[in-house]
């Protein structure tokens, strides 16, 4: 299929969905609309809620804390994930110590940590960047461990033998390994990033995308959801769109067909 | 070859090498082996699969500690690393995420070179190997026999004054090991340094090396034989095959180590039908 060819289909799709939706929810079928508009709105009313919104201004503040809830979290979780990854994969002892308490952190769904997080730091941003820290931190942490410990022998052998101490070796061979698992985890780290800022601000605060569409939800406003969801994909598609051409440049060394671990 | 005036590079003393598996059982390697690579010479070792050929070379780099008996690096006891070897490793060992000029100069940059020296140096190797052009080429970028040759630059520049290969040149098609056998001696005869280069190709250990040293097959293998290579240098590695010394040579060590390669097969498809 030819690139014009992929990318009309591709618009087709959308042109469809969104007709049917439209056709389901305004235009009765057999003497009865089959989606009540109460529930399930129309594309109509989404869209002019997306431009209320962009025209008025309102939705930028929003999308800017979620935006730096989402960085604090990825930073931050990455950070301590890359640390501890670090430590554990060079102190096994450590690791075995650690192992059931870290599998059991894990194990835990993270939303039930919201409330004390809310508890422990306010409505503000900080409860959502800790969400977050705690989503990321396990993803970072188990790729840089693996990282670590999956460095082939033979290639540690020849850091030694052309000469590598032990802090030389951590910088040419341990520390680019690690990294190279951390960034092929790019996508999952950062995307739970921004799931922990939503769900936090879903489940309580003052703004971003998530109290925007608790908020429309809270009165009822099927349109209002929409438009939230709407405009949340779009800004998750804009971030990882980043985070492809940072990969991009980060993992140049790496052969194409490599797949994203993690 | 040997200049009688130098101490010996490598001198291995009744070096015994044994791994402890499975509890306390006890897998001897190599036993009681002697062998001395003078300055300046080049030595093949050639043995059946599986008889220890690589942890030799590994008790040279003093990447292994043998169990009992001497190692003497210029007839200094070898304590850790071997410091004046360089190291070729028969699967890839370059540094997947440098290219390849950072690959190569990343041996002078260790010992505190300053970079712009450091890929100078680097650029002037990879054109002695033939990749001058390929610089900034990822190892995944290059093809097998590419990768061998920034492998060669990554350890020649260092000038080690000992140089340790382990097969290679093994995972390469017949021709690019050619090509890299002829290669390899160009460099060599320019500064002579000493080799011990392993292989199970004996073809290949004739037409490189001043001496073939045959092992026998494992556990507890042994050095078994010892030969002079007498043909003329310098050698072209595809012309040397042809000659009468070559093969009259090659006749006379195949039949040593014939038996060898059998039994190492034997014990080979036993190990499987054990384990």
């Amino acid at each position: 299929m030819s690139r014009s060819m992929l990318l009309l289909s591709q618009l087709l799709v959308a042109v469809v969905a969104l007709a049917l939706w439209q056709f389901l929810t305004t235009v009765p079928v057999f003497g009865k609309i089959l989606l009540p508009p109460f529930f399930f709105s129309n594309p109509v009313d989404v869209g002019s809620q997306i431009v209320k919104w962009f025209s008025s201004g309102v939705i930028w503040k929003h999308l800017i804390i979620t935006l730096w809830e989402s960085i604090l979290a990825f930073v931050i979780g990455s950070i301590a994930g890359v640390l501890v990854g670090f430590w554990f994969a060079r102190q096994p002892r450590v690791a075995a110590v650690f192992d059931p308490y870290v599998k059991m952190i894990n194990a835990l769904p993270r939303v039930v940590l919201a409330p004390i997080f809310t508890l422990w730091l306010g409505l503000g941003i900080w409860s959502k960047v800790a969400l977050g820290v705690t989503l990321v931190f396990f993803i970072v942490f188990f790729n840089v461990y693996q990282g670590v410990k999956e460095v082939s022998n033979t290639v540690l052998d020849n850091g030694r033998m052309l000469g590598m101490n032990e802090r030389q070796l951590m910088r040419h061979v341990y520390w680019p390994s690690a990294l190279s698992w951390m960034f092929s985890s790019l996508h999952t780290s950062v995307g739970f990033a921004v799931v922990g800022a939503v769900v936090g601000e879903y489940l309580g605060s003052a703004a971003g995308l998530g109290y925007l569409i608790q908020q429309a939800e809270g009165v009822f406003d099927v349109a209002g959801v929409f438009a939230g969801m709407f405009v949340l994909s779009a800004f998750v598609i804009l971030i990882d769109m980043g985070v492809t051409v940072v990969e991009r440049r980060l993992l140049v060394w790496r052969p194409a067909t490599a797949e994203g671990r993690g | 070859m040997a200049d009688t005036a130098q101490p010996t590079a490598v001198a291995l003393g009744d070096a015994t090498v044994a791994f402890r598996v499975a509890g306390d059982r006890v897998y001897t390697a190599v036993e009681k082996a002697n062998l001395s690579v003078a300055h300046g010479e080049f030595v093949a070792i050639v043995g059946p699969t599986g008889c220890g050929k690589s942890t030799l070379l590994n008790v040279a780099a003093g990447l292994l500690k043998p169990a009992s008996g001497s190692v003497k690096i210029f007839d200094q006891p070898l304590t850790g690393l071997n410091r004046e070897a360089g190291y070729l490793f028969q699967a890839d060992a370059l540094f997947p995420w440098k290219t390849a000029i950072d690959n190569v100069a990343i041996g002078l940059e260790i010992k505190g070179a300053p970079r712009e020296q450091a890929l100078q140096r680097a650029q002037a190797w990879l054109t002695s190997v033939g990749l001058g052009a390929f610089a900034n080429r990822y190892p995944h970028m290059l093809s097998g026999g590419q990768r061998k040759r920034v492998g060669l630059a990554q350890v020649l520049i260092r000038d080690p004054k000992i140089l340790l290969m382990d097969e290679p040149f093994g995972p390469l098609d017949a021709q690019t090991r050619q090509i890299m056998g002829n290669l390899l001696l160009e460099l060599w005869n320019a500064d002579r340094k000493a080799v011990l280069f392993v292989t199970h190709d004996l073809e290949e250990a004739i037409a490189l090396a001043d001496r073939v040293v045959i092992m026998s097959a494992g556990p507890s293998a042994r050095i078994i034989g010892d030969w002079r290579v007498k043909l003329p240098r310098p050698r072209d590695i595809s012309e040397v095959r042809m000659e009468k010394d070559f093969h009259e040579l090659h006749r006379e060590i195949w039949g040593v180590l014939k038996d060898e390669v059998m039994k190492g097969y034997v014990q080979s498809t036993q190990a499987a039908g054990v384990g």
